[in-house]
């Protein structure tokens, strides 16, 4: 067996990887768009099931807006892995001699580019109108970019895990949101004291070691399960 | 160093024949110490003065909280050993665990909130320790599901594995987080009285009972390992000469 002489540095494959998901998403851009519609519409549910009043709006806002981000990441990862492993792509990143749970995270960091990022942009949007005030903009951003990001890498554990799997989404579903509870607690907390005026910087540091414990640790169980994944 | 006691656990035979010896080792004392708590408990142990005859669910409420989460970091340890050294056994007694330590986690919960209409006036409350207990079945369940989902055994056994590795690096984190998100919610109003300062005749029971506990765990554990071997070695040539 001969190596691979001109193999790329980490660098150069990262750059290689993003490129190619990020040209991947903009040729689908409609399935891109889906869980953000989705996230939307799961938002606009809350004051038709509850009430149009602002007041009882304001005081559930932080919780709507943090379930409706942690939903519409989950629909989102669905097509995370599950396209390339059927059309063989991940079988060549496993046999070829790069290291997989670098390709893995950086798999991860485009699809949070494409379905965490535009949720953070659009957040403020949604939380007007659930009666965030504009001074709470800049926590309910910053918690949803550190939280939606350490939930697109622990997400991504349990979408390489399921996609052996026919039938995986209900079963992603029952996987993650047990894993996701301190995300949703810490961000969701950060909203509503940032809403109140309090110091935000306790629950966002957590969700900054949340995060960064997921990308330390997560890509080497996203490759060990896409190891299994397509072995079959 | 001498590892050959450990491969030669890990060969089915021997195992399932270990096994089957240590079982009567364990069951048959975990029986008599629950009766022994059980009667001291329910009968000789005096009454609660703040509690009344309610607390005595404790006796079962206590060892399986404890054992839930002891039986869940049991299981992943097995399942690192089984993705570590591809040790077909390991993860048979993770897949072991995982049902018994559900069902702990069920009769925890349940115990919880039998001992918590009495004492609370509620079924639930968004206690910490209820809350992160609810959580722990949502893991149990879910590494089931995956074991269920896959119909080869051995890439059932590896994903599996990796769920129950990154839960219990999980389990403490969502632990602190779900203490830190009640906290703030109120005050903490509720909590078991005086669990530490427990009354010196009470204990006693209480003790045996956790031990027996542990013990029947054991020997259920025993079993369901000889059943997960006896499904995986169905075809091996040992087994129609051990029959």
């Amino acid at each position: 067996m001969s190596r691979v002489t001109d193999a790329p540095g980490l660098w150069a494959l990262a750059s290689r990887v993003l490129g190619r998901e990020l040209t991947l998403a903009g040729r689908h851009w409609d399935q891109v768009a889906q869980p953000l519609l989705f996230f939307v519409i799961v938002v606009t549910l809350f004051p038709l099931a509850t009430s149009p009043d602002l007041a009882q709006l304001r005081q559930i806002a932080p919780g709507v807006v943090w379930v409706a981000a942690m939903l519409s990441s989950l629909l989102a990862l669905e097509s995370l892995f599950r396209p390339d492993v059927e059309d063989g792509t991940m079988e060549q990143w496993v046999l070829s001699e790069q290291p997989l749970a670098w390709m893995l995270l950086m798999k991860t960091a485009a699809h949070w580019l494409v379905s965490g990022l535009p949720l953070v942009i659009l957040s403020p949007l949604l939380g007007t109108g659930l009666g965030v005030p504009v001074s709470a903009w800049p926590v309910l951003m910053a918690s949803l970019a550190l939280g939606t990001a350490a939930l697109s890498m622990l997400g991504a554990i349990g979408a390489a895990l399921t996609v052996g799997v026919r039938r995986g989404n209900v079963l992603l579903a029952l996987l993650v949101l047990p894993l996701e509870v301190p995300v949703l607690i810490f961000g969701a907390r950060a909203v509503s004291l940032g809403m109140t005026g309090e110091a935000v910087a306790g629950p966002l540091n957590l969700l900054a070691a949340i995060l960064i414990l997921a990308v330390s640790l997560g890509p080497m169980a996203m490759a060990a399960a896409i190891r299994i994944g397509v072995e079959s | 160093m001498n590892w050959t006691w450990f491969h030669k656990f890990a060969s089915p035979p021997h195992a399932y024949r270990l096994l089957g010896t240590l079982r009567p080792w364990l069951f048959w004392p975990a029986v008599v110490l629950m009766l022994w708590a059980v009667y001291n408990g329910l009968f000789v142990a005096p009454t609660d003065y703040q509690q009344g005859d309610s607390f005595r669910i404790m006796y079962v409420h206590v060892p399986s909280a404890s054992l839930s989460l002891m039986v869940y970091s049991m299981m992943a340890i097995a399942a690192g050993i089984g993705i570590i050294w591809r040790m077909k056994l390991a993860h048979a007694v993770a897949a072991g665990c995982a049902v018994i330590g559900a069902w702990f986690t069920v009769l925890a919960l349940v115990t919880g909130a039998i001992w918590g209409k009495p004492m609370w006036g509620a079924w639930w409350a968004w206690d910490p320790r209820l809350t992160s207990e609810l959580i722990l079945l949502f893991l149990y369940l879910g590494y089931m599901a995956l074991r269920a989902s896959y119909d080869d055994v051995q890439r059932a056994d590896r994903a599996s594995g990796i769920l129950a590795v990154v839960g219990i690096v999980n389990v403490p984190i969502v632990k602190y987080s779900v203490q830190w998100w009640n906290s703030l919610h109120q005050g903490s109003s509720l909590s078991l009285t005086g669990s530490s300062a427990i009354d010196p005749s009470m204990l006693p029971p209480l003790l045996a009972m956790m031990v027996g506990f542990l013990l029947f765990f054991g020997a259920i554990l025993c079993d369901r390992v000889r059943a997960e071997i006896l499904t995986r070695e169905r075809n091996a040539g040992w087994l129609s000469e051990a029959a």
